[in-house]
């Protein structure tokens, strides 16, 4: 039998709620801002990398080792502390007008989660037989046209799975952010902690919000595939 | 309309092509025959440049492929090419493999990319399978919907890669009948093929390939009744009566 006497009422109410509600948004945010810029960089890197060209598919190479290899925390931290030093002034004056850690951690959580997506991608777009893109440049496609209307559209019914995967990653690494000031959930779920000491509370709610975030992005790509996503009809 | 002029190409060490010369006019149909991994496919597949030539020169629609200024995807557009394997889109209905390349590389309208889309599947004979996709279609149903497909960038030149070779017998006709109709139409056909009663009864020329070298070219009575190379001689013996 547990000893401990659980208080729910004190963490899931009055301001307390309110913080980790708001923890939720941010959370939230961060994860749908970092997983677009992940997929549109992890697209175009994938697509370097399989592209013709050799020195850019050496880049891509370069890009993608660098980003998986280093860790996280690590690269937020370049964002937030480094990056000012090596970017134009008149960027910086902006950035500094804004949520400047909100900012850092979607550009972190983005880069490091494309080279992960770009990796998928790729091979998603090598399973698809190489007569695909025959037959579409015999119609006439450039090498861009054919794997955006032909190759792709067939690459990303196979790489939906370890997609889920990158996404659901994607927002459980969001709370590393809480390192540099960003107001999410896990940085919440601390603060609740430090006011009321109801640390085991407060840090299982957030649990089980991350939980349930992530049964509804599983959840929301399964509808997606089934109902948006004709039947990728087999081969 | 083609033009093979001495042309070469290897594959490494193995000379695929070895110096061949070829003509095919407007509205002819050239059908190409040879031994397995005699080189037809290599050659049939340099019009379009699916595969490049290493010497020699290559003359298409009046355009020579190894001109500085040639606008390749054009090219492509203008020349339909139909698959052994029909490779047709997976992901998109008969209807949509057909009107793809018009919208998006021809920029024709939707409206009436899929009207000619229908009358093609009317003409093939699938004007009720527009719906449906590759994977519930028949072989010789896709391999026509194939043709179709080629024959919606209204092409000058249109190019067959044993189209009924990966079919069951009794579906063969159907594709057939289909590149019949296109023959008599007076569209430039090349066609590789082992079907020798299209052959005899439907080209113009008949062109027999062995080890990358054109060894007869001949119109099609001649070339059945007269083979002058002994290795065709050969080789029709072998098709023409399989279990010798
Ligand atoms: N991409 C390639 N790389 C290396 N060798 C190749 C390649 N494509 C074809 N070959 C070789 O070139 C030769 C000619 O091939 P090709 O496909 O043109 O023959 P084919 O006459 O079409 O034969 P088949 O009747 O079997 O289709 C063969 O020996 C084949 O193995
Ligand atoms: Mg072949």
């Amino acid at each position: 039998m547990l000893k401990y006497h659980f208080d729910w009422g004190t963490v899931l109410s009055g301001r307390y709620l309110d913080w980790l509600l708001s923890g939720v948004v941010v959370t939230l945010e961060i994860s749908a801002l970092s997983l677009a810029l992940a997929m549109f960089l992890g697209v175009l890197v994938a697509m370097l990398r399989l592209g013709p060209l050799g020195f850019l598919r050496r880049l891509a190479q370069a890009y993608l080792e660098f980003f998986r290899n280093t860790p996280l925390l690590v690269q937020i931290f370049f964002w937030y502390f480094g990056s000012y030093k090596i970017l134009p002034q008149a960027l910086n004056d902006w950035l500094a007008t804004t949520n400047f850690e909100f900012a850092a951690g979607v550009v972190a959580l983005g880069i490091y989660t494309s080279a992960f997506i770009a990796e998928d991608i790729r091979s998603g777009v090598r399973a698809i037989p190489k007569e695909q893109m025959e037959a579409a440049r015999s119609a006439g496609f450039g090498y861009l046209g054919a794997m955006r209307h032909v190759i792709l559209p067939q690459a990303v019914r196979i790489t939906i799975p370890p997609l889920v995967n990158q996404f659901l990653n994607l927002t459980k690494n969001s709370s590393l952010a809480m390192t540099i000031g960003v107001a999410e959930l896990t940085y919440q779920a601390r603060q609740v902690e430090s006011y009321s000491f109801k640390g085991l509370e407060a840090f299982s709610a957030a649990a089980l919000a991350y939980l349930l975030i992530s049964l509804f992005i599983a959840g929301a790509v399964n509808l997606y595939t089934r109902w948006v996503l004709r039947p990728a009809a087999g081969r | 309309m083609i033009e093979f002029h001495d042309v070469h190409k290897w594959f490494g060490k193995l000379h695929v092509l070895a110096g061949v010369n070829l003509r095919v006019e407007p509205g002819q149909v050239v059908v190409v025959c040879g031994p397995s991994g005699s080189g037809k496919s290599t050659l049939i597949r340099t019009v379009n440049q699916l595969e490049r030539i290493d010497q020699g020169r290559l003359v298409v629609d009046g355009q020579d492929l190894a001109s500085p200024g040639l606008d390749l995807n054009r090219l492509r557009a203008e020349v339909g090419f139909v698959f052994q394997q029909f490779n047709l889109y997976p992901h998109l209905t008969a209807l949509e493999n057909i009107t793809l390349a018009p919208i998006k590389v021809r920029r024709a309208p939707k409206v009436q990319a899929r009207q000619e889309a229908l009358d093609l599947l009317e003409r093939v004979g699938l004007a009720d399978k527009a719906g449906r996709y590759p994977a519930q279609l028949s072989g010789g149903q896709q391999q026509r919907v194939a043709i179709a497909r080629a024959l919606a960038m209204r092409p000058k030149i249109m190019l067959f890669d044993e189209p009924t070779s990966a079919l069951d017998p009794e579906m063969i006709g159907e594709v057939l009948a289909v590149m019949g109709d296109l023959a008599s139409s007076g569209m430039t056909m090349m066609v590789v093929t082992h079907e020798m009663g299209f052959a005899r009864h439907l080209s113009h020329r008949v062109v027999f390939i062995d080890q990358g070298q054109i060894l007869e070219d001949a119109p099609p009575e001649e070339f059945f009744a007269n083979p002058r190379h002994p290795r065709t001689q050969q080789f029709l013996r072998q098709v023409l009566s399989p279990l010798h």
